[in-house]
């Protein structure tokens, strides 16, 4: 399969991809690529021209900033993966990497690129939603921050304008106490999520004081199960109210339906799933 | 009935020829690689895949296509010393790349620790999967020497075999971890670059 033809622009820094960005007509940016080159193939999508930002450098790579843990959107899901500093102070996201389709894939794609991409089976969006990460984007406007919970807006759709470009995600240090896992069941082909469960409790005095839960491959787009957390907040997390509180995992949520699961088998896998994903996040609370 | 779009004269044959595409002549771009230690300089036209630039342009058919969807590994390449799928890498974003095929494991004529293993352990039967199950493999061992046999399996997740079951290349991979470790080298040769960080 070849994609149609389009003219390449590898620009150097943000600004000038920005420039790029508004003066073509019928641009896309090229990240890692392994979202927009499979959709080019198939002439999904035939953009006339194609910006490749994954080679600013800028762009890539982990550091801290005080508190918090800056994510550069060109940095690879390997990166991410193997990098003592996410996996020190954000378990989560390396964790979640980790998990992504195979070596060859985590090799190339990059976060930001599956973040904007906005599959609604993609493994980050529901450790981006359960860590409360903030996207900075920059634009013609200037530099804005947006919430996770205000990122995914629809199938393969995202809150970032498209005359915007997603720099950076961040992640503010967790308190002690507090315990993430990522738990998916991943489809036999593709590898991508039928449904993931990203989970970070917090733990005080023997009670849960925190409890933040997204679901990813359910919905439309993923999501923060709220009536889950409700019911597990002030609890023991004893085995019985995890188990009760993750029957709510799916409350309201019109689940997707293909050929390998139906929307009532979603919709079960879900609430399985966040049960043994909170048990998971509790069990290294202990350890934190 | 005459030819298509005679009968309907101008309004339908105008509207089928109005289909142009988005840019007339694609601006070629100039890419420098080095493939198997060897540079090279083309001009290619942005959307040829790396997996058409290797095999037709520089003729190391080695380097399969399989699925062509990214999935089953068989285009699997190491550039700058990380394993990817070819068929969804652009030649364009290999500017400046070193690039390993298969035809640069083999060294003045003696077989790269990985390839003596598919050769003893019988880790191939049509052998079409087996270049970027080589590959891969290498990328598994520079990252973890001596793994086990669940660590092979889950490795060789982006890699897909329809003859073997599986069982003899992970005993080839193993056979390779042992000989690697014995010469005392690494997996990936120098030739296939280092990952920028």
């Amino acid at each position: 399969m070849i994609p149609a033809a389009f003219d390449y622009h590898a620009p150097a820094s943000v600004d000038e991809a920005l420039r790029l960005l508004r003066s073509l007509p019928d641009a896309k940016l090229l990240a890692g690529g392994h979202s927009l080159l499979p959709m080019m193939k198939l002439r999904v999508v035939s953009p006339g021209h194609v910006i490749d930002i994954g080679r600013i450098q800028a762009l890539c790579g982990v550091r801290e900033d005080g508190r918090a843990l800056v994510i550069g959107a060109m940095t690879t899901h390997w990166a991410i993966e193997s990098s003592p500093l996410v996996r020190a102070r954000a378990p989560l996201l390396a964790e979640c990497a980790s998990r992504i389709g195979d070596i060859q894939v985590r090799n190339v794609g990059t976060i930001g690129g599956s973040l904007v991409h906005a599959d609604p089976a993609a493994d980050y969006p529901a450790a981006v939603l359960a860590v409360e990460a903030e996207m900075t984007v920059v634009g013609a406007e200037g530099r804005r921050t947006i919430r996770a919970r205000d990122f995914f807006t629809g199938v393969l759709s995202s809150a970032v304008r498209a005359d915007e470009i997603l720099t950076e995600i961040r992640v503010s240090a967790l308190p002690p106490g507090t315990g993430q896992a990522y738990l998916k069941f991943p489809h036999p082909a593709s590898g991508f999520a039928v449904v993931g469960v990203a989970a970070v409790v917090r733990l005080r005095g023997g009670r849960c004081e925190d409890a933040r839960i997204g679901v990813t491959g359910v919905g439309p787009t993923a999501y923060r199960a709220e009536a889950v957390e409700k019911a597990l907040v002030g609890t023991t997390l004893d085995d019985r109210t995890i188990a009760a509180a993750a029957e709510h995992a799916a409350d309201g949520v019109e689940a997707n339906e293909d050929l390998f699961a139906t929307p009532d088998y979603r919709a079960h896998l879900a609430r399985v799933f966040t049960k043994r994903a909170v048990r998971a996040a509790l069990e290294r609370a202990g350890r934190a | 009935m005459g030819r298509e779009g005679k009968e309907d004269g101008g309004e339908g044959a105008k509207l089928r020829n109005d289909v142009s595409p988005s840019v007339e002549a694609p601006v070629k771009k100039a890419i420098s690689v080095t493939v198997n230690g060897v540079p090279y300089r083309h001009e290619v036209e942005p959307r040829l895949l790396l997996v058409y630039y290797l095999r037709e342009v520089l003729g190391l058919t080695g380097t399969h296509i399989g699925c062509d969807t990214t999935s089953c590994g068989a285009c699997t390449v190491i550039m700058n010393g990380l394993a990817v799928k070819s068929c969804t890498v652009l030649a364009v974003q290999a500017e400046g790349a070193t690039i390993l095929t298969v035809e640069g494991l083999a060294k003045d004529r003696t077989l790269h620790p990985i390839q003596e293993g598919f050769w003893e352990e019988h880790g191939l039967q049509c052998g079409f999967c087996t270049p970027g199950m080589m590959l891969t493999a290498l990328q598994i061992l520079e990252r973890n020497p001596e793994p086990s046999e669940e660590e092979i399996r889950h490795g060789l997740d982006g890699n897909l075999c329809r003859c073997t079951g599986y069982q003899h290349i992970v005993n080839s991979i193993r056979y390779a971890s042992r000989k690697i470790k014995e010469e005392g080298g690494t997996a990936i040769p120098e030739t296939a670059g280092r990952e920028r960080r």
